[in-house]
């Protein structure tokens, strides 16, 4: 790649942003045609992710001022390491969703399906919304990205138009409303204490008042109703395992990590200052709580999307560690920084195992015409390919070496002994004990042999490979972590390596 | 006429709002509540634009404002939408597991 290609002020970010929306529009355009533009838009998507984050390792985190207007009257997008990580991720995980469904919603011969229809200009639109919010440095600019993503999920969920789901789609909508509204009400309090959205001007100004706490509180708790966090969980299981399986591992992938992304950037980048020890015990106390109860519900499970549902909702958890981990700059922990990278590192880690557990679980439901666990029996035997990418995506959500997720449990792991909360420890390896019981659950039910010999429907190799790459993926992260680690460096937040207040 | 004005009015129809969301059952009930928060949060907004008699408004939050209504807009139709599928799927107008109130939700 030509060196002038990568300097600052190429606008990567820009096209990370406006490339998916273009497509969404021609997509609508197109109408049954939009299939033809799926591959080259989501490789398209990729190299542009992959442009800025060697952009960023480069030159480092720079901020993009949207048409040359400068805060406070403009809108910056701001590319850091952090940032461009989750673009990279988001654009993997996209790659292979698009290339996963472009047959699944196929216009029959007869006429175009209203879901065939809608899915393209949806998923790209999602894909908009995910990098600019990931882009996002001004908090009203990340309330609009955020509803757009609101609005795409549900409209996804939905997307079959069964009672079930559009329940499902109707209950995800009503929490992911309020979540908004909470945080848009934070949002107005923070304009009306400091007369500024920008992200940077806000740190600066920041200081630990009764406003600000209040703010910060309210914006934190609508973003945790949307990240689903324990116990505001209850929508999540439903509306990520009736959604078509293309959407369900979008929406459990990426989507609930947006908001995560929020909560993070929200304490670590603007309001270290206003965090107080007793939050960061708390959000810590909801991750434990996520880990443990998420786990054991996925333990008790019938239907096999309902037990990767439940598992991403006991995943979550740990994200929730990295709070009570960095510590507090009056406390400072030795291993801040690496219970700040180990919390993203989790993040970005279980994006492509759990897209491919839901992808290799929808083949697998498919082959069998049943999405119980119990049909399954055997069915590694029919569908070698799509256990072995479950078999992969299970070793990295359980944390197993060489994984993605096992560098991202093992740094958060050594920050909770190095710092003396050995109570947090607890959680994290109950965590790993618990997924290893369920994910063995599901695993023993594909090898073991049927009673009978079931009739299979044939699922295309193809589509099997691409649920196995993705899982080739998450372990590869565990392998080759060096340059993801060094990229979650990059610009990253001061309070990340000296605690949080 | 102060913004406290605004701000407190905001106040009282987030509440309105919130204890609508959570106390009714009726799923359109229920979207209505969600755009009563969405226009105190949008009243209070509004409200703090004032910068004092004779210094003119700040434009940021008539701006954000306007934009905050494009949104509840396209969520209020994405709802309305999704409950009539569901009403014309079922003939529910409450998600399954909760029932219409006694009283003002009955009908």
């Amino acid at each position: 790649m030509l060196p002038d290609l990568l300097a600052v002020g190429v606008p990567w970010a820009v096209a990370s942003i406006v490339l998916p929306l273009a497509v969404a529009l021609a997509a609508i355009a197109l109408g049954p045609h939009a299939r033809h533009l799926v591959l080259p838009g989501a490789l398209l998507g990729a190299v542009i992710a992959l442009a800025a984050a060697a952009q960023v390792l480069a030159h480092g985190a720079w901020h993009h001022a949207v048409g040359g207007w400068l805060p406070p009257l403009g809108i910056r997008l701001r590319l850091d390491g952090l940032a461009a990580s989750f673009l990279v991720a988001t654009a993997v995980v996209a790659c292979g969703v698009a290339g996963f469904s472009r047959r699944l919603f196929e216009p029959s011969a007869r006429r175009e399906t209203r879901a065939g229809f809608a899915f393209w200009p949806l998923f790209f639109v999602m894909w908009a919304g995910l990098n600019a919010v990931f882009l996002g440095a001004d908090l009203f600019n990340l309330y609009v990205a955020l509803e757009l993503l609101t609005l795409t999920a549900v409209a996804m969920v939905a997307l079959d138009g069964k009672a079930e789901t559009l329940a499902a789609a109707i209950r995800y909508l009503l929490f992911a409303l309020l979540g908004s509204l909470a945080y848009l009400l934070g949002v107005a309090l923070l304009y009306a204490r400091y007369g500024a959205l920008d992200l940077g001007l806000l740190r600066a100004a920041a200081v630990p008042d009764a406003i600000t706490l209040a703010a910060g509180a309210i914006m934190t708790a609508g973003l945790m109703a949307k990240t689903a966090i324990f116990p505001l969980h209850g929508w999540l299981p439903p509306a990520h395992a009736g959604a078509p399986t293309p959407a369900s591992a979008m929406l459990s992938a990426l989507v609930v990590k947006a908001s995560f992304y929020l909560i993070a950037r929200l304490w670590f980048d603007v309001l270290p200052a206003a965090a107080t020890v007793e939050t960061s015990q708390l959000f810590g106390a909801l991750g434990a709580g996520a880990i443990v109860f998420g786990s054991l519900l996925a333990l008790r499970q019938e239907q096999l999307k309902l037990v990767i549902a439940y598992s991403t909702v006991a995943q979550l958890g740990y994200l929730f560690l990295m709070f009570p981990l960095t510590g507090s700059a009056a406390a400072p922990q030795p291993w801040a920084a690496a219970a700040w990278t180990g919390g993203m590192f989790h993040a970005l880690a279980h994006a492509p195992a759990k897209a491919a557990m839901f992808l290799a679980a929808g083949l697998m439901i498919k082959a069998c015409g049943d999405g119980r666990l119990a049909p399954l029996a055997g069915i590694g035997r029919d569908l070698p390919i799509a256990c072995f990418a479950f078999g992969l995506a299970a070793v990295s959500l359980m944390g197993l070496p060489p994984s993605g997720g096992f560098t991202a449990k093992y740094l958060l792991l050594t920050a909770a002994l190095a710092s003396g909360q050995w109570w947090w420890a607890l959680a994290i390896l109950a965590g790993g004990l618990l997924a290893a019981a369920y994910l063995f659950r599901v695993l023993n039910r594909f090898l073991i042999a049927p009673a009978e010999a079931a009739p299979r429907v044939a699922v295309a190799r193809r589509d099997q490979a691409i649920a196995l790459a993705l899982a080739g993926v998450s372990i590869l992260l565990g392998l080759a972590s060096l340059v993801p680690y060094q990229l979650l460096q990059i610009g990253r937040p001061a309070a990340a390596v000296g605690g949080l207040s | 006429m102060s913004p406290i004005l605004y701000a407190a009015t905001g106040a009282v129809l987030v509440g309105i709002g919130v204890f609508g969301l959570l106390a009714r059952t009726h799923l359109l009930r229920r979207i209505l509540a969600f755009n009563v928060i969405g226009s105190g949060i949008f009243l209070a907004f509004g409200g703090l634009g004032s910068r004092g008699p004779g210094s003119g408004v700040d434009p940021v939050p008539q701006a954000i404002v306007i934009t905050g209504i494009v949104v509840a807009l396209a969520a209020t139709a994405l709802a309305v939408t999704l409950v009539t599928r569901l009403f014309e799927e079922t003939g529910a107008v409450t998600l399954p597991g909760e029932h219409p109130a006694e009283g003002p939700d009955a009908s």
